[in-house]
């Protein structure tokens, strides 16, 4: 393993830019449990979301939806709905001709769609009334004919359908994506193992189910300028997605706040039609329109966990050291692009994060079916190939007689290392992950043993680990620009005035600003104001996705705290006429730290420096480090650190049946440093929350019926009740640890936690149901049923396992072309791909 | 299509009348959002499927989407919004807010009212009783953890008992 070029690494300020090292005893705010900045606000029901906004005059906007999934559109006549009393506006697929989507790569969206569509809740008009009902009643006078085409309901058929495409781009017939990256020598890695397995594992798709459903609320005003309030996660992207439609309306005419999120876990990331609309209806009306989704609207909104196939060849040593790895990822994407592309890429990049994998071999395809569409989901394309590598090591410990946590241990992935793929380790905590919830369920003893419950069922533990991104190291569109900027203001009063996009969804973004700013310029976190995600106000911070704002924008905000209290001991410094570097920010105060005593208030500080440079302001911003990795698809993985996850969860299971419960789960995750303790140990019991949700029961399930010949995809019962989901009932005891790895690129040393321990619950499950019982669920949702099935065959004396077919025939036929080949780090490679003609071109150029 | 005639009511909501005209087929929901302006309430499925709209009428949690604003005239109704006493939040509002039992916000108006029905009725629950109340009360955020050590530390200091958390609850094992 190839550790750090020192001469390669990115330049940084000093060692420890983000102050990872400071010692915990000195640091006054960071770690402690300070309430978020708003909680009192959200527990008095003051929070105002979309849809508690309204202006005077509003209109009230539906869309009409597609009823086909797959359709040409032959006429829309609006007339009788035009008529209708109280209807202002009515848009249609010709009114927004320009296509979008959130990259650069697919923009194959349409506000409405003007000539086909690709789903059942595909919007294909807008009316706008002056009451709710009245916009729905005019919905309903609107007749659509279509001509139905042949649908494609998934990635077995969309291989084998290349007539009709659902788009005409992408690869072929309606393949949108294919990656092929081969790093190192796979023939070699598999020729020097000395067991080698191949499984197949099927991860059916679930959605985010955020409590509130989105809401936009537009107003076009009489200067020209629009503003749009909305429940999203990226109002950055949202400002560029209406830029664009809405031409030749300039950018900066357009305002986008985001309200504060009823809940997001990436659902919100998109831009959305239902945006795009109300906004053109209020530039066509002359009056703020509204839009509230319906919860089944919500379903159809979707961008949630990918369907994912996945076949998995893996050759190890005979102690269980990874030689190589050949993994294939099926993508379901459904009907658009959305984040697809690095969808496909995030099935295979990360593998090699958590434990360390000699040679590595990657093919993923995504393609077009004729459902919602897929996009991020808490993990995004992650947690399908997880659950895949977790269980299927839990296999091979099992066939090589290996403990599986001991087994995970021996492999890890160092610290301060390149992987295979050119990811760059900072910061590893996984050992001490694995390590505490080994000891705190009592793995040792207690695996295997099949303790039978009083009431007849049978007790399993499993164990699973996992990584995730503090942020990805790339925006959405290619740009050189900060990925997170701040600015601050201070007042003469002695308030403090932080500005930024970062969108808060809940998980407490808004507060981080608070606790790292007062932590540098001594101040109360709670007395400072932040003031975020309004496009017309702060400075761009990318959004609420890829677990990056923790690190990218406390990084910002570190930097113009540390600007502001560089400015202030100079002003101080001179009125006291001690020396700068001598003053220390604490308690509300600036003072000597050699007499104490002399010294003046915070509010005194900021009033001499003004009356000496003038009005105070800074600012701070981020941008990741480089990426090693510099073959074409190499930007999806990069990380400024990764957090790790351990997790063991019990499962009682009867049987007969196959019915389980989960009682306890232990989980481990190394957060780098925890910026406040209450806050992140509530991110953790929500991700085991929501594992458990995915593992158990969650799933976005079609019904597949035929309708006049042709098949139709509608969401089975797309409602909460149908669509299940832990209630507290279900939410078993947590044993949390928070382990503490500081990383040299987080703020403090802070990683992520807002997704990464999600993903070690689903294989967890898995692997305790075979410690149970001996059946293995090779599929996600390792449902009740699926467990009763695979019962049923070991009774008949056949395989024990529930699972797609465990050989060719269980994935498409697909072409993958040659790989782009890469040699790993300790092969010698750059990170450049030796045969790619796209990149040679470019670097002849 | 003619709409019906607007019914003209009082209603009794957080201790207060409020004389409102709406729609006789208008949930109590929607009547205490747009006609009241009592956002504070909110909505998740409008079917009786998620428990984000709690409200309690004569004290016991009900669902405000299920039930018709008709109904709910003449009885007491109370929503988060009447929670807080005087410029003071109510022990379990500081709890919730303290412990992070709130995280986006969405679902906690309803968790709140489940929870006070049961302070009220059950000054020392258990675990499992609190579970039980709030079943019905769905929440993506927190996996439910944080909300119950907050009912459970407001249950204590409602009692008198000079109550804190758990060290492991905040700073994990």
């Amino acid at each position: 393993m190839v550790l750090d070029d020192p001469k390669s690494a990115p330049a940084t300020r000093e060692d420890a830019p983000w102050q990872h090292d400071k010692k915990k005893e000195d640091l006054k705010h960071i770690g402690k449990p300070i309430r978020k900045v708003d909680a009192r606000s959200k527990v008095a029901g003051l929070t105002r979301f979309a849809d508690d906004l309204r202006l005077p005059r509003m209109l009230h906007m539906k869309l009409l939806r597609s009823t086909m999934a797959h359709a040409e559109i032959v006429s829309i006549d609006t007339s009788k709905a035009a008529a209708l009393p109280g209807v202002k506006g009515i848009l249609t697929g010709k009114d927004m001709p320009t296509p979008f989507g959130i990259l650069p790569v697919s923009q194959d969206e349409h506000a409405l769609c003007p000539d086909k569509v690709r789903f059942v809740g595909d919007p294909v008009v807008a009316i706008a009334a002056t009451e709710e009902e009245t916009a729905w009643d005019a919905c309903r006078l609107v007749d659509v004919q279509y001509r139905e085409l042949q649908t494609v309901g998934s990635v077995h058929e969309a291989a084998g359908t290349n007539d009709p495409r659902l788009h005409d781009y992408g690869v072929r017939g309606n393949i949108h994506r294919l990656e092929n990256l081969e790093f190192g020598d796979l023939a070699d890695g598999f020729n020097r193992a000395e067991h080698i397995r191949e499984d197949t594992f099927w991860f059916e798709g679930n959605t985010h189910l955020p409590m509130e459903q989105h809401a936009t609320l537009a107003h076009f005003d009489r200067d020209g300028k629009l503003t749009v309030w909305s429940s999203t996660q990226t109002p950055h992207y949202l400002h560029r997605a209406l830029a664009r439609v809405l031409a030749p309306l300039p950018a900066h005419k357009i305002r986008v706040i985001a309200v504060q999120n009823g809940g997001g876990f990436g659902g919100k990331s998109d831009p959305f039609n239902h945006e795009i609309c109300a906004a053109k209806m209020s530039m066509l009306t002359g009056r703020p329109v509204k839009i509230a989704l319906t919860r089944e609207e919500v379903f159809w909104c979707h961008r949630g966990r990918h369907p994912v196939l996945m076949r998995s060849k893996i050759g190890v040593t005979k102690t269980g050291r990874i030689t190589a790895l050949d993994f294939h990822s099926f993508l379901d994407g459904g009907a658009y692009g959305s984040y697809g592309t690095a969808s496909t890429f995030y099935t295979g990049a990360l593998q090699t994060v958590t434990y360390a994998v000699e040679n590595y071999h990657f093919r993923g395809a995504r393609f077009f079916t004729n459902k919602a569409p897929c996009g991020p989901k808490r993990g995004h394309g992650t947690p399908q190939p997880r659950f895949a590598l977790e269980v299927q090591l839990d296999k091979i410990a099992c066939d090589l007689g290996l403990d599986p946590a001991q087994m995970r241990l021996d492999n890890l992935a160092p610290r301060d290392s390149l992987t295979a793929n050119f990811l760059r380790i900072g910061s590893m905590g996984l050992g001490a992950c694995i390590e505490k919830v080994v000891e705190g369920s009592g793995w040792k003893e207690r695996r295997g043993k099949r303790e039978v419950t009083k009431d007849g069922r049978i007790r399993g533990l499993g164990l699973a680990c996992s990584s995730y991104l503090s942020g990805a190291g790339l925006p959405i569109y290619w740009n050189g620009l900060p990925h997170s900027g701040v600015q601050l203001q201070l007042d003469r009063s002695g308030l403090v005035t932080a500005f930024c996009g970062s969108t808060d969804i809940g998980q407490g973004s808004d507060s981080i600003l608070g606790w790292i700013i007062g932590e540098v310029l001594g101040i109360d976190p709670l007395g400072i104001k932040v003031v975020t995600a309004d496009t017309d106000l702060t400075p761009v911070d990318l959004g609420s996705y890829s677990s990056r704002v923790t690190v990218m924008t406390g990084n910002a905000a570190m930097q113009a705290a540390e600007r502001a209290r560089d400015l202030l001991a100079k002003g101080v410094a001179k009125k006291l006429e001690v020396p700068a570097s001598r003053l220390v920010f604490a308690d509300e105060r600036v003072f000597d730290a050699e007499d104490p005593q002399k010294g003046m208030s915070f509010q005194d500080a900021v009033i001499c420096t003004e009356a000496q440079f003038g009005t105070i302001g800074t600012v701070g911003s981020y941008t990741p480090p480089k990426s090693a990795a510099k073959f074409r698809g190499g930007g999806v993985g990069p990380s400024p650190s990764y957090s790790y996850s351990a997790a063991v969860v019990e499962v009682e299971v009867d049987p007969e049946t196959g019915i389980y419960r989960v009682p306890k789960v232990w989980m481990a995750h190394d957060i780098g440093r925890a910026l406040n303790a209450a806050v992140a140990m509530g991110q953790i019991e929500g991700s085991i929350y929501m594992g458990l949700g995915e593992a158990m029961m969650e799933e976005m399930a079609y019904r597949d019926r035929s309708h006049k010949g042709k098949r139709v995809f509608v969401h089975k019962i797309p409602s909460l009740l149908e669509y299940k989901s832990p209630s507290a009932c279900e939410m078993p005891e947590c044993v949390t640890y928070v382990i503490e790895d500081p990383d040299k690129n987080g703020p403090f040393g802070a990683k992520e936690v807002g997704q990464g321990p999600l993903l070690p619950m689903m294989p967890a499950v898995a692997n305790a149901i075979f410690d149970a019982v001996g059946v293995r669920v090779d599929e996600n949702p390792v449902s009740f049923e699926k467990v009763f099935a695979a019962l049923q065959a070991q009774k008949a004396g056949k395989e024990a396992r529930f699972g797609p077919a465990n050989d060719d025939t269980g994935v498409p036929v697909v072409d993958f072309g040659e790989p782009l080949q890469i040699k790993t780090p300790w092969q010698g490679g750059d990170g450049t791909a030796h045969n790619d003609p796209h990149r040679t071109k470019k670097a002849a150029k | 299509m003619t709409q019906p005639n607007k019914v003209l009511a009082t209603f009794q909501v957080n201790g207060e009348p409020h004389e409102v005209a709406f729609l006789p087929h208008k949930t109590l929901l929607e009547v205490l959002r747009e006609e009241m302006d009592l956002t504070g309430t909110k909505h998740g499925c409008e079917l009786g499927e998620c428990g984000t709209c709690t409200v309690q009428i004569d004290g016991t949690p009900v669902l405000s989407c299920l039930v018709l604003a008709v109904d709910a005239v003449g009885k007491d109704v109370q929503t988060v919004e009447g929670l807080a006493q005087g410029a003071e939040l109510n022990p379990l509002q500081h709890c919730m807010a303290d412990l992070g039992a709130a995280q986006c916000g969405y679902c906690t108006p309803g968790v709140l009212m489940a929870a006070d029905a049961l302070l009220r009725d059950n000054p020392k629950p258990t675990r499992d009783e609190i579970k039980e109340a709030l079943a019905g009360n769905l929440c993506r955020c927190t996996g439910y953890i944080k909300i119950f050590e907050a009912v459970e530390l407001a249950a204590a200091r409602m009692r008198g008992e000079d109550a804190q958390p758990s060290k492991e609850s905040i700073y994990g094992s």
